[in-house]
């Protein structure tokens, strides 16, 4: 229940007060509210849980850990074995 | 996917529990506060990766599993009454009431129906003007922002058959309840990362501060759980030769900022209010959930509906209360994977998809000893 995906934004239609896009995930596209991330646009990949994103996920931030721990990866790949 | 594939690399995963098992050199208790991230250790089987001396104990954090039995008999009550439609998250269908679950009572003719978004069930109450729609709102904070939505449509839409059977739930009353217990053995926890996401780490900061304790706020794939699992080792370890101080961490930085998602927080603030709760199979806590304010009355199945006086009983054998606080593990259960399986559940914790029994059901059963 407290899962969360994440999708990419494919567009973006406001009504009134309602902001709501189209996003997609993997295969599936599916319309998910807006309304709490107003700093994400179009090709911004969200957080999504019960039809609704919660975060637009930092790219930059992803990018540098996910280089990290591939790098952590490709390091010990290597260096030979300690003992 | 991306976002998702890259964080259940295994190269990845082994990479960061050689580190781990590097770094440990002695015993250590943590927890993982939420269902998802039980269901993720349980499925990529990351406990089993990890140093014979790190035990990882299973938290509270299914919504579905601690949502009081009372709040499950009145929704089962509501929903047989022939001018109510029962809109419900799918996950609670199988709970088991004192007596009966929304899955059966459907079966006898209830009208119940499953909703993804709190939002459809906003749109069945416009689509069925004569009749009365009640939604069973649960969640934990991460669930709180949607549903809170859906309360402040309905009232901006002017609906006057709509209402919601709140069941909400907040995290960090409930570690400060663990922590203050006496049979307390968690050393240090993995926050929940979409609570988080939401709320931010402000009253996980206040809990490292209160307690001493290391908290990393963590991510739901197998690579995030690693990860934080290697930060929280790192930090007792260097406390231990005395190079540190307990702090909050934020693994899952892709999704969580400090602030958390402040237009959430707000519509939260908006429609609901702090109040005490009960946790089924725990008992209550002081300020530990959410009710709707005064302003939504109208909107407040337990307000608006007169549900009498409900008597609970659990079944006897159902040891919930125990594996939810991490005293004891689903297997330790005399009843678990006998006269209770997922699809004829004794408890809260078999049925839902973040149920620690549940996990262990789908995930470890052929590995339990008999």
């Amino acid at each position: 229940m407290c899962l969360a995906i994440p999708g990419k934004i494919l567009d973006i239609q406001e009504s009134g007060q309602l902001r709501v896009g189209r996003v997609q995930f993997g295969g599936i596209v599916r319309q998910v509210s807006l309304d709490f991330v107003p700093e994400a646009g179009l090709g911004d990949y969200v957080m999504v849980h019960v039809g609704f994103a919660i975060s637009r996920v930092d790219a930059f931030e992803a990018e540098r850990t996910y280089k990290l721990l591939e790098e952590m990866g490709a390091l010990e790949a290597e260096l030979p074995a300690e003992q | 996917m991306k976002y998702l594939d890259e964080y259940r690399d295994h190269r990845i995963a082994r990479v960061l529990a050689a580190e781990i098992a590097q770094s440990t050199t002695r015993p250590w208790v943590l927890m993982e506060i939420c269902g998802g991230q039980t269901h993720t250790i349980m499925r990529y089987g990351i406990d089993e990766m990890l140093p014979r001396g790190i035990e990882l104990v299973h938290g509270p954090g299914c919504p579905v599993c601690v949502t009081p039995l009372e709040t499950v008999d009145k929704a089962i009550a509501l929903a047989l009454r022939p001018e109510v439609i029962l809109v419900s998250y799918g996950d609670m269908l199988r709970v088991p009431g004192s007596r009966s679950d929304l899955f059966r009572a459907k079966a006898q003719g209830a009208d119940v129906r499953i909703a993804y978004s709190p939002i459809e069930a906003v749109k069945i109450a416009g689509s069925n003007p004569d009749r009365k729609v009640v939604f069973l709102a649960i969640g934990f904070e991460t669930t709180a922002p949607a549903n809170a939505m859906a309360a402040w449509q309905a009232r901006y839409h002017g609906l006057t058959n709509f209402s919601m059977l709140v069941s909400h739930v907040l995290v960090p009353p409930a570690i400060r309840a663990l922590m203050v217990s006496q049979t307390n053995r968690v050393q240090g926890f993995i926050a929940p990362g979409h609570v988080c996401t939401v709320m931010g780490c402000k009253e996980y900061e206040d809990l490292v501060r209160d307690f001493r304790v290391p908290i990393v706020v963590g991510g739901f794939e197998p690579v995030d759980i690693l990860e934080a699992v290697l930060m929280l080792i790192r930090q007792l370890e260097a406390r231990q030769i005395g190079a540190g101080e307990a702090r909050l961490e934020n693994q899952y930085v892709r999704s969580v900022s400090r602030q958390g998602n402040v237009p959430a927080q707000e519509l939260i603030a908006e429609v609901f209010e702090i109040a005490d709760q009960k946790w089924r199979g725990i008992g209550s806590i002081p300020r530990s959930g959410l009710r709707l304010r005064e302003e939504y009355a109208a909107f407040d199945a337990n307000r608006i509906f007169d549900l009498g006086e409900i008597t609970v009983d659990e079944p006897a054998e159902c040891i919930s209360a125990q594996v939810l606080q991490g005293l004891k593990k689903p297997p330790d259960c005399p009843a678990f994977g006998l006269s209770c399986t997922p699809e004829n559940p004794l408890g809260a914790p078999m049925v839902s998809t973040e149920g620690a029994c549940a996990a262990y059901y789908h995930y470890r059963r052929h590995s339990v000893a008999s």
